[in-house]
């Protein structure tokens, strides 16, 4: 029971990463963006975010700086993909390789060192009850954090003005553009949010997770997040499940291996990867209920 | 149109460039070579040349791991000889096809000692010590020679079963975890050492084995050491690259060590230890060979004894005789009153692999695919 | 705000300066990076756009990069044509390779010198099958491709390390992961001795030609390019977009399969843990970068050839960091496809 509580807890730390990384990227192709330069923000953000968490002590400000750094970077991307509208595929694959070559640079001179950030957390009073105490309430504040941040997206885009905006211009950017919107800015502001939380999430790679930098340390987590965007037919909640599901098996398929179960470890490691395709297979299968939330001009650049 | 056009004709020229090239190739087969060499000699000598070293790296030197202890020993070198030798190295050389490719470059170049260093490059070391026969090859982790190349490896073993010998004094589930990378014979020789060492401390020590089949994702090690500590495991150690694990020990409350470099500091609490590899000594007996062109083909598989490995910054919770003990059995590993591989040794299958009074030579330990009792599972594609 | 204004028809005079402006913004971009650096920009030009070409094996170095770049970006031209997102060439090329090296595993050493025909064949058979995967599962379960094929692409890559640790590891090879090197009738023959350069280019060349033919000439080409861009049309004229799903995946997965099998049947000799440093995903750039016409692939594949070596040696002549390579490249990019947008824009201040 105790190793399963343990195993839920473990999964919640996975997920976190690639929640706080989906959710902002589906925010961002919600308006219609799409940007293939998750993996480059975060490792820009990841670099950051331990420069200044290293130098100040702070953790929060580690956090701020990655969000910052991913908001900046995202600005590149909208300069010449929202600004000159040159293809969102290439722009985004580019970012990425200018952010891990940039990442890596800039970087350098903080190999090797360490972070002495407290590591255990509490809720007071939930955390010492059985079982649920271990597997819900000792747990970074930022995974309670991603999920409070999924929860306000889902009701900002569902329920808010804000909201209908954003999808208005995801949908039908000349229709918004007409009635008035400023289509370009409203994406640029999407795109930027995407930057912020795939900062974060870049950030809480190297300030909490594992609390280092080295480069590429990211390890292809933003095309997991981007892949999630998708397999959550672009709905927040489902972007959580996504998240949690993915970081479950990667978890679980470890756990087998500790127990010694004699079937090849790579043969294990194909899990996390062949489940997320098998549940998008089954969830797909009503073609309704892609077509319904798919943002109509993902991808496709727009200029008045 | 006209703007696709315009790339079309880029395209045919392009073409063209390229069959003329490629023909071109033909001819001038032989003239090639002393083009080369005529590149390096017009030079007045008014004291020698360097001599150009270079190492091709297949990580970043900023990985804090593998590539990173072989710059310390490429920069340690340097320091050594001053400005008699020339160094340079390519990081980041993926062992694909582009290995070969850069090697070829680099001895091209006037580069007259060329290290390799990971076990992918030999295939591609050997085409080009075959072309470059004035050029002196060394490849790490490797088997195969020429008569321009070596091999040279460390005994990280030595490393893992001194780490080993301290984790079972200091466990109390007597349960280890090993975090692996990639199911190589030197991956599994080193989860054996460590499980040896832990044996003959505390014989009801068993261990736990995770492979994360990649050199290189803290996150991925991180999720690794968790499941291990899930399942028991109150001490770790890694053959992997970052020092995730360590740090995941520190936060779980538990014991683990530095692997390649020193650790101390990403895990103080939880730190018993660094195995380190230390390629300079290496580095520098290759170099002076061939500096005073004693230079010749043989095998250095260096351990504790050339001062390659040592196990370091013993954790303050360690007691005092665990210390002890792991500084005399360095001591005894050193001047080779110890040997790891000794028999009766059983595969955790209970077959027999080294008989009573046996002791495996390098061949034997460098063919080592099989689990020693006390690890839980099943070698990867092991047969 | 700047506002972007779509040109009636593409500018001609921009078609031509574009390259320039973009050479132009890497020079500015570059010398001031190179400055900061402390070295020269000269130098440090020359080295990504010069040194690669100094020589006969430079050149046939920077074709050899070319052809799995090539091959991979004009599947993936096709599919994007048809507006199917398939970002797993990388997979495809890996899956190809490995069916290609077991093929090849088999050959044993009385095979006649053709052998090399059959592993090649295995390569485009071992892309399509991976690329097929995708395919069904968009066409029968419509799960999306970007996701499938990026996911495929990971468990390719694994496939490849278990097969190499496990059944095809080389008997006599010390337990590591590695195959037996392939037997010589199994290997595509050298074009001219003395390079790496294998009648692989030759094959891509010829492909090439047929990309292009297909796509500008033949009816399922345009039904293709009908049904990307307007299905609905394409329904109504009778067009299956199911059609178009599939012959692009499947053309797409076999070119990038071709592409893996010339790689461990070329350069490579043996499987390896890694036999793609990431081409697929280079080539999803090519394809942009070349806007999705055969010839533009071209240019765009050598351009990324040149950069790449251009990296290395940067490193090995100048000391410079890996990490500036990556900078640079990402640079030159970004300014290429700037640069691109004055071709079919107009920018008007306001």
């Amino acid at each position: 029971m105790e190793q399963l509580a343990a195993l839920i807890a473990a999964t919640l730390s996975a997920g976190t990463p690639l929640l706080l990384a989906g959710i902002g990227l589906l925010v961002n192709e919600r308006s219609g963006v799409l940007n293939l330069g998750a993996e480059g923000m975060m490792l820009i953000a990841a670099a950051a975010g331990f420069a200044v968490g290293f130098h100040t002590g702070n953790p929060v400000a580690g956090l701020a700086a990655g969000a910052l750094a991913g908001v900046l970077f995202s600005l590149i991307f909208s300069a010449l993909a929202i600004g000159l509208a040159t293809n969102q595929y290439a722009t985004g694959l580019a970012l990425t390789l200018f952010g891990a070559g940039l990442s890596a640079f800039a970087g350098l001179a903080y190999v090797g060192k360490s972070v002495p950030f407290k590591s255990t957390f509490e809720v007071p009073g939930l955390s010492a009850l059985p079982f649920l105490g271990t597997a819900f309430f000792k747990l970074h504040p930022m995974v309670y954090l991603a999920l409070a941040l999924t929860g306000l997206v889902a009701w900002v885009l569902a329920r808010t003005r804000a909201g209908l905006v954003i999808r208005a211009v995801g949908e039908s950017p000349e229709s918004a553009h007409a009635i008035g919107y400023p289509v370009r800015l409203i994406r640029v502001g999407a795109v930027a949010f995407g930057g912020a939380c795939c900062g974060l999430a870049g950030a809480y790679l190297s300030l909490v997770y594992t609390p280092l930098w080295v480069e590429g340390m990211v390890a292809g987590r933003g095309w997991i997040a981007l892949a999630l965007t998708t397999f959550a037919t672009w709905r927040p909640w489902r972007i959580a499940l996504g998240a949690y599901l993915f970081g479950s098996v990667t978890m679980i398929q470890f756990a087998l291996q500790a127990e010694g179960v004699e079937i090849a470890s790579q043969l294990l490691s194909m899990l996390p990867y062949i489940a997320t395709i098998v549940v998008l297979a089954l969830i797909s299968r009503n073609p309704a209920f892609i077509r319904l939330n798919m943002p109509a001009s993902l991808g496709k650049p727009f200029h008045p | 149109m006209r703007a696709v056009r315009r790339t079309l004709i880029h395209g045919a020229a392009l073409g063209v460039a390229l069959i003329l090239a490629a023909c071109g190739q033909e001819a001038p087969k032989p003239a090639d070579k002393p083009a080369e060499k005529a590149a390096e000699a017009p030079k007045p000598p008014p004291k020698p040349e360097p001599l150009k070293v270079a190492f091709a790296y297949v990580g970043p030197v900023g990985d804090g791991g593998w590539t990173f202890a072989h710059d310390t020993g490429r920069k340690e070198a340097e320091k050594e000889f001053g400005d008699r030798i020339k160094t340079s190295f390519v990081e980041n050389v993926p062992e694909s096809a582009d290995a070969e490719r850069v090697i070829r470059d680099m001895a091209s170049q006037g580069n007259k000692l060329i290290f390799g260093t990971t076990f992918g490059y030999m295939e591609p070391m050997l085409k080009v010590a075959a072309e470059f026969k004035d050029v002196k090859f060394e490849h790490a982790t490797g088997y195969k020679s020429a008569d321009n190349m070596r091999a040279y490896d460390v005994r990280a073993y030595e490393g893992a079963y001194v780490a080993g010998m301290i984790a079972g004094k200091m466990t109390k589930s007597n349960t280890l975890g090993f975090v692996a990378s990639i199911p190589i014979p030197e991956v599994i020789r080193n989860i054996n050492a460590f499980t040896l060492g832990a044996q003959s401390t505390n014989p009801k020590v068993k261990t736990k084995v995770v492979w994360v089949n990649k050199w290189f994702d803290p996150g991925k090690e991180a999720e690794a050491a968790t499941a291990l500590i899930n399942g028991g495991a109150d001490v770790l150690l890694q053959n992997t690259d970052s020092s995730a694990v360590l740090q995941t020990a520190e936060k779980m409350g538990k014991f683990a060590f530095g692997w390649d470099s020193d650790m101390t500091a990403y895990g103080p609490k939880a730190h018993l230890g660094s195995s380190i590899i230390n390629w300079a000594p290496y580095y520098k007996k290759a170099i002076k060979e061939a500096l005073e062109g004693s230079w010749k083909v043989e095998t250095n598989w260096w351990g504790m004894k050339e001062g390659a490995i040592d196990v370091i910054s013993l954790g303050e919770m360690v007691p005092a005789e665990v210390k002890k003990m792991a500084e005399d059995k360095k001591a005894e590993i050193k001047d080779g009153k110890f040997h790891i591989w000794s028999g009766p040794m059983v595969d955790n299958t209970g077959k027999e692999v080294l008989a009573k009074d046996a002791k495996g030579d390098d061949k034997f330990i460098a063919g080592i695919m099989f689990y020693v009792k006390g690890v839980e599972g099943k070698v990867p594609s092991g047969k | 705000m700047p506002r972007l204004e779509a040109r009636p028809a593409p500018s001609p005079l921009m078609g031509y300066l574009a390259p320039v402006l973009a050479l132009g913004l890497t020079v500015v971009f570059g010398t001031l990076l190179f400055l900061a650096l402390g070295k020269s920009p000269v130098a440090g030009l020359r080295v990504f756009f010069v040194t690669p070409l100094e020589t006969l094996r430079g050149w046939s170095e920077v074709g050899l990069k070319m052809v799995p770049l090539l091959l991979c970006a004009l599947g993936l031209a096709i599919c994007y044509r048809s507006n199917v997102w398939n970002i797993g060439a990388e997979g495809q090329f890996v899956v190809g390779g490995i069916a290609a090296g077991g093929v090849a595993l088999l050959a044993g050493a009385d095979a006649p010198r053709a052998y090399f025909v059959i592993v090649l064949a295995g390569g485009i058979v071992g892309g399509l099958a991976w690329a097929g995967v995708t395919a069904f599962l968009r066409d029968r379960f419509n799960a999306n491709e970007i996701l499938v094929s990026l996911m495929l692409t990971y468990v390719g890559g694994l496939l490849l390390i278990y097969l190499v640790n496990g059944p095809w590891k080389d008997p006599k090879g010390f337990n590591f992961p590695y195959s037996k090197t392939f037997d010589a009738a199994a290997m595509v023959p050298r074009l001219f001795p003395g390079t790496r350069l294998t009648w692989g280019i030759v094959l891509a060349v010829v492909v090439l030609a047929a990309v292009w033919l297909f796509l500008a000439r033949s009816k399922a080409g345009f039904r293709l390019a009908v049904a990307g861009h307007a299905p609905l049309a394409a329904r109504f004229a009778g067009f299956s977009a199911r059609e178009g799903i599939w012959l692009s995946l499947l053309l797409c997965g076999a070119l990038a399969g071709l592409a893996g099998a010339l790689e461990v049947a070329g350069p490579l000799g043996q499987l390896t843990p890694q036999i793609s440093p990431g081409y697929g995903f280079a080539a999803i750039i090519v394809a942009w970068l070349g806007r999705l016409h055969p010839g533009g692939c071209v240019f765009a594949a050598f351009v990324m050839a040149l950069i790449y070596i251009g990296g290395e040696l940067s490193q090995s002549r100048l000391g410079l960091p890996a990490a500036i390579t990556g900078v640079f490249q990402g640079m030159l990019l970004l300014a290429l496809l700037t640069a691109d947008t004055f071709i079919h824009y107009r920018v008007r201040w306001r």
